[in-house]
């Protein structure tokens, strides 16, 4: 088999053998229902509760603020709908960001067709949301501000704090997206004043189709999933246990070590990051260049197109993402990139490469040599390329 | 998600390239989709098409339609070349995802634009041959940073 080099971790990482193992007895062992009585679904209750303890210490909340859902888009549809349906009758304004994943833009597209108005912020060109535009959108009527924590894209992270506070001031709900974020960077919902919070457990090397949503006491958020009395009454089916399990250990696991495992992270992201713009011509750097999270490097070539390069990068074993039309199945490239004010061909030569812990110093070396020669060669067969150097000279 | 065809004219595609003073060249497409394709002809006093040249920004299936159109018109009178439609071009290569199909229309648009190039500089008529639309190489100006 060929090498593979993982570049990939913001769209999904590696579950832990550990997590696997934490999971593993509640498929085959302890497989009873966490709702019957009898004592052989003991197990089952005791590993949700062990769950929802360690997430919600790892944010400073209750445990019983935190309610597993199927992931971050679940959490984000929930958020959002419900505390629009449950505060309406203050207001029907919503805040948010034109770079929010589309688990909020499409939510809060579908609540503007159903009477609400939506004001969507605009970013700097590092992908900050400005504050003074956030207290200008503010209106008696604005119940719930979403911002994400930080951005899956370009990985901007947001001025949550400072964002938090205003809400706080105005008597507004705030939710952020913190899929990208939680359990990379260090979350305190009452430091930063933040009442909703999404998460999805397999951005931090948990399984898949589990995520939580974080909902502060006192907040009115009604039910999503109707059904059962599972999760306080507020999210029905049966709890996904052995998903639950693994999501606990992921967090307990990533908790534990997320410091260090962050500066190891932005050592390596560094040097692959200094050696593209150093050694490639034609190269910028998107998102912010210090307040991004620490495993992301996203990057847009002028004059190829992203998803040529995904194909070469991929011929070598290497997995990286990009934000091109191509790749989206539209004809308009990422709306992260258009909104920092890229042109639309230069947002269709983005390369998103997301470390992890994993990846080596060699691996980024073989990364960059490669795409070195995927860009020059790309470029010898780019019209745009060729026009560019008998306008500028080479 | 490619066919081998598809993979092997994106990985070694043929007829890259320019041709100085090209008897026909034209520019399809637009940056702000993500596809665009440089189309040159060498043609003879009998309408053969000598040689082919192309540069492409795009995607994958992009990069591979415009080399497998590049093979199809090559050798071929200019009447023949029209016949070479986006339809012929998928067809030669086993196939393209449905969300790619408009990369096929290009590389057609693509032949016909250098066509039309080739036969406004001779003052000649090729039948059954339109203006084409999407020529870009003129009144859009590129955007830098």
């Amino acid at each position: 088999m060929k090498q593979l080099i993982y570049l990939d971790n913001a769209a999904t990482t590696k579950t832990r053998p550990e997590v696997v193992q934490a999971m593993l007895p509640y498929f085959t062992e302890h497989y009873g229902n966490p709702s019957s009585v009898y004592e052989f679904s003991t197990p089952c209750k005791q590993a949700i509760a062990q769950a929802r303890e360690t997430i919600a210490e790892s944010l400073g909340a209750k445990a019983n603020e935190i309610y597993f859902t199927s992931g971050g888009t679940e959490s984000d549809n929930w958020a959002i709908k419900a505390a629009a349906e449950a505060y309406q009758e203050k207001g029907k304004h919503i805040i948010t960001s034109r770079i929010e994943h589309h688990a909020v833009l499409h939510t809060c597209e579908y609540l503007e067709k159903r009477g609400f108005e939506v004001t969507y912020l605009d970013v700097d060109e590092f992908g900050t949301v400005k504050l003074d535009e956030l207290k200008k959108a503010i209106r008696p009527d604005t119940i719930l501000i979403s911002i994400m924590f930080a951005n899956n894209e370009i990985g901007t992270i947001q001025p949550i704090r400072e964002i938090g506070q205003i809400a706080r001031e105005h008597g507004i709900l705030f939710h952020t997206d913190a899929v990208q974020a939680y359990a990379h960077v260090p979350i305190d919902v009452n430091e930063y004043n933040i009442d909703m919070l999404s998460a999805s457990g397999h951005k931090l090397n948990g399984p898949k189709g589990i995520g939580f949503l974080y909902i502060r006491t006192g907040v009115k958020n009604r039910s999503f999933m109707h059904g059962g009395a599972q999760e306080r009454k507020r999210r029905g089916g049966t709890e996904n246990v052995p998903a639950i399990a693994g999501l606990g250990k992921a967090v307990e696991m990533a908790m534990a070590d997320l410091r260090e495992r962050a500066d190891k992270e932005r050592e390596l992201r560094d040097y692959l990051i200094g050696r593209v713009m150093k050694e490639i011509p034609y190269v910028r750097l998107n998102g912010h260049p210090v307040n991004r999270l620490s495993n992301n490097a996203n990057f847009a070539f002028q004059f190829v197109e992203g998803e040529s390069m995904l194909i070469m990068l991929d011929m070598e074993g290497i997995c990286g993402s990009s934000g091109s039309a191509c790749t989206s199945g539209s004809l308009d490239p990422s709306h992260v990139l258009l909104a920092i004010g890229l042109p639309h061909e230069i947002a269709h030569g983005s390369l998103r490469l997301t470390l992890s812990e994993e990846n080596t110093k060699e691996q980024m070396d073989f990364v960059v040599d490669t795409i070195k020669a995927i860009v020059a060669r790309l470029r010898s067969m780019s019209p745009l390329y060729e026009d560019f150097v008998k306008k500028n000279g080479r | 998600m490619y066919s081998e065809k598809v993979m092997d004219h994106f990985q070694n595609p043929r007829n890259v390239g320019e041709i100085e003073n090209p008897s026909g060249m034209g520019t399809v497409g637009n940056a702000k989709c993500g596809d665009i394709m440089r189309m040159y002809l060498d043609i003879d006093e009998n309408q053969v098409i000598q040689d082919v040249k192309f540069k492409t920004f795009g995607c994958g299936a992009a990069v591979a339609t415009s080399s497998m159109a590049t093979t199809m018109v090559k050798g071929k009178t200019v009447q023949e070349a029209l016949e070479v439609t986006n339809k012929a071009v998928m067809e030669a290569l086993d196939g393209l995802p449905p969300v790619k199909v408009h990369c096929s229309l290009l590389a057609e648009e693509a032949i016909h634009a250098a066509l039309w190039d080739y036969a406004q500089k001779n003052g000649i008529e090729i039948e059954g041959l339109k203006k084409p639309k999407s020529d870009i190489s003129e009144g859009e100006e590129e955007e830098e940073y």
